[in-house]
């Protein structure tokens, strides 16, 4: 038998995770974390953000410095992503020519902007943010531009245009839906983002779609078309119109791929040899059993630690409770659970002061707190939910003087 | 710079000269130190750089923001009197001997 080698394919936060769990968690066969960016694993919520504003640099931004690697005897291999899995001999080939041997791979590859498809979609000054590359070609163009359209009004797309309208940039966004940010909060949640942005002098349009993109003649953006024949002049057009997981490496090898890489529980692919994690991943729901893939920091840190376990021999089903988070202006949204199929909001605190909280239930069931300014709402539902303690139910709740803190003591948990 | 003490729940210690200006967090990351995963990256949002700050300091910490109080109340370790986000404490010169203990889990 091989010695034990553990082979990580993508180098963001799910794969620079494993590599580091691994080690924490006693692995001492070969680690080799190979990624197809040239810089160090780093931190890709800041890039709408602080990196869009200026306040932090690329360098800032990475997840652990290059000295971790050889500190904890794991290969690092830049800038050379994988291109072929033959699963039979249990090798990849990397675009350099380079093939590695494994006893077990993990696939953290991740996900790509999914990209408009209307004509003039690929003008000069259209761009869309996944990468710190991509976060750095924005940045240089916010600096000459003065009108920029934001097409989607997902997270990335409201991060952008919260960041360039503090930079003082005129911000259009186009939601081809009814509501921003709709497969991720509640309807009474989009309502006050939505009332947010306008307030900050962003003008939102719902349910509107881009049918075209027109250039000037040197084939750089200009304006925007919408469906109905409206135009939006813009000199710079970002895209956030969602991500589609990298799966040609795992559907070349003849994995199972249903938007995304199929895994079990256990994260493991119909391959025993073969894991899936992060934003490339779809695996059961550990309350619903639903197939689910979620693109974020906690789904991506936590998989590696569960799949690291497995490898160090203490697997354990995947468990964790997911949670998210957005800064738009001075707004911090912290979502605890998944809301999707609520039919019952209460709220807690007062929205007009720009701190409260919305719990989504299912009947009697809690299932996410959406707190804005309020992070011990947050951070207390996490920790009952992922402790599967009983949690308020919405007549609790909505009683007068209930609050988070007071019946996370009487719960003594 | 101040030397800074992160001391991990089997008793060792790592101890290291962290430059201003840094969080006590970041003195942790770039110095490869397990045991703080900052997965918001330093925003007090997650809760996941939680230190005890040893009590026979008594070194000038800055005042406890609400924000901070309040992540505080769902750290995956218990929260104690000497409970802070480690992310919350810049480290400045003052900040020289400081001793922090990690706790057993960050989530």
């Amino acid at each position: 038998m091989a010695a034990p080698s553990v082979v990580v394919i993508g180098a963001g936060q799910a794969g620079s995770d494993t590599a580091a769990a691994l080690r924490a968690q006693g692995f001492d066969g070969r680690i080799t974390l190979v990624g197809a960016e040239g810089v160090l694993p780093y931190q890709r919520p800041p890039l709408s953000k602080q990196f869009l504003a200026g306040t932090a640099s690329g360098g800032e931004l990475a997840l652990r410095p290059a000295s971790f690697h050889t500190e904890r005897d794991i290969e690092f291999v830049a800038r050379d992503p994988a291109v072929r899995l033959d699963r039979d001999a249990r090798r990849v080939a990397l675009a350099s020519g380079r093939t590695l041997g494994y006893r077990h791979l993990v696939l953290a590859v991740g996900a790509r902007p999914r990209r408009l498809t209307v004509p003039g979609a690929g003008l000069d000054g259209v761009l869309t943010l996944r990468s710190l590359t991509d976060a750095g070609r924005l940045r240089d163009a916010m600096r000459d531009t003065g009108r920029l359209l934001v097409v989607g009004g997902g997270f990335v797309g409201l991060e952008v245009a919260a960041t360039a309208r503090a930079a003082g940039l005129a911000v259009t966004v186009v939601e081809a839906g009814p509501r921003l940010l709709a497969r991720a909060v509640s309807g009474a949640m989009s309502a006050h983002l939505l009332a947010e942005h306008r307030a900050h002098g962003v003008r939102v349009l719902l349910s509107r779609e881009v049918t075209a993109l027109h250039g000037d003649g040197a084939g750089r953006v200009r304006e925007a078309e919408l469906a109905g024949g409206e135009r939006i002049a813009a000199d710079l057009v970002v895209v956030g119109i969602g991500a589609l997981p990298d799966v040609a490496l795992a559907a070349g090898a003849g994995l199972a791929v249903d938007d995304g890489i199929l895994v079990d529980g256990h994260l493991r692919t119909g391959d025993p040899a073969v894991y899936a994690i992060g934003d490339c991943a779809r695996f059961p729901d550990p309350r619903t059993g639903r197939p689910l893939r979620l693109e974020s920091v906690q789904n991506a840190a936590d998989q590696a630690r569960c799949v690291a376990a497995a490898l160090c021999g203490a697997p354990r089903p995947y468990a964790a409770l997911p949670w998210f988070w957005t800064e738009q202006y001075g707004l911090r949204l912290q979502i605890a659970g998944l809301g999707a199929g609520h039919d019952r909001v209460v709220t807690l605190g007062d929205p007009r002061t720009g701190r409260f909280s919305l719990l989504c239930y299912r009947g009697e069931r809690l299932l996410a707190t959406e707190s804005v300014n309020r992070p011990a709402d947050h951070m207390i539902t996490r920790r009952l939910m992922g402790a599967g303690a009983p949690l308020p139910t919405p007549e609790e709740a909505a009683a007068p003087g209930f609050g988070f803190k007071t019946f996370q003591r009487s719960a003594a948990v | 710079m101040a030397k800074i003490t992160y001391r991990h729940p089997n008793g060792t210690e790592t101890v290291v000269d962290v430059p201003v200006p840094n969080t006590v967090m970041r003195g942790a990351k770039i110095n490869n130190i397990d045991g703080i995963e900052a997965q918001c990256g330093g925003s007090a949002q997650c809760g996941t750089c939680h230190v005890y700050v040893d009590e026979a300091g008594t070194l000038p910490l800055p005042a406890m923001h609400e924000s901070e109080d309040d992540v505080l109340y769902g750290t995956a370790s218990p929260r104690r009197a000497n409970s802070r986000l480690s992310c919350q404490l810049p480290v400045t010169e003052e900040l020289d001997g400081l001793v922090v203990h990690l706790p057993e889990t960050q989530s």
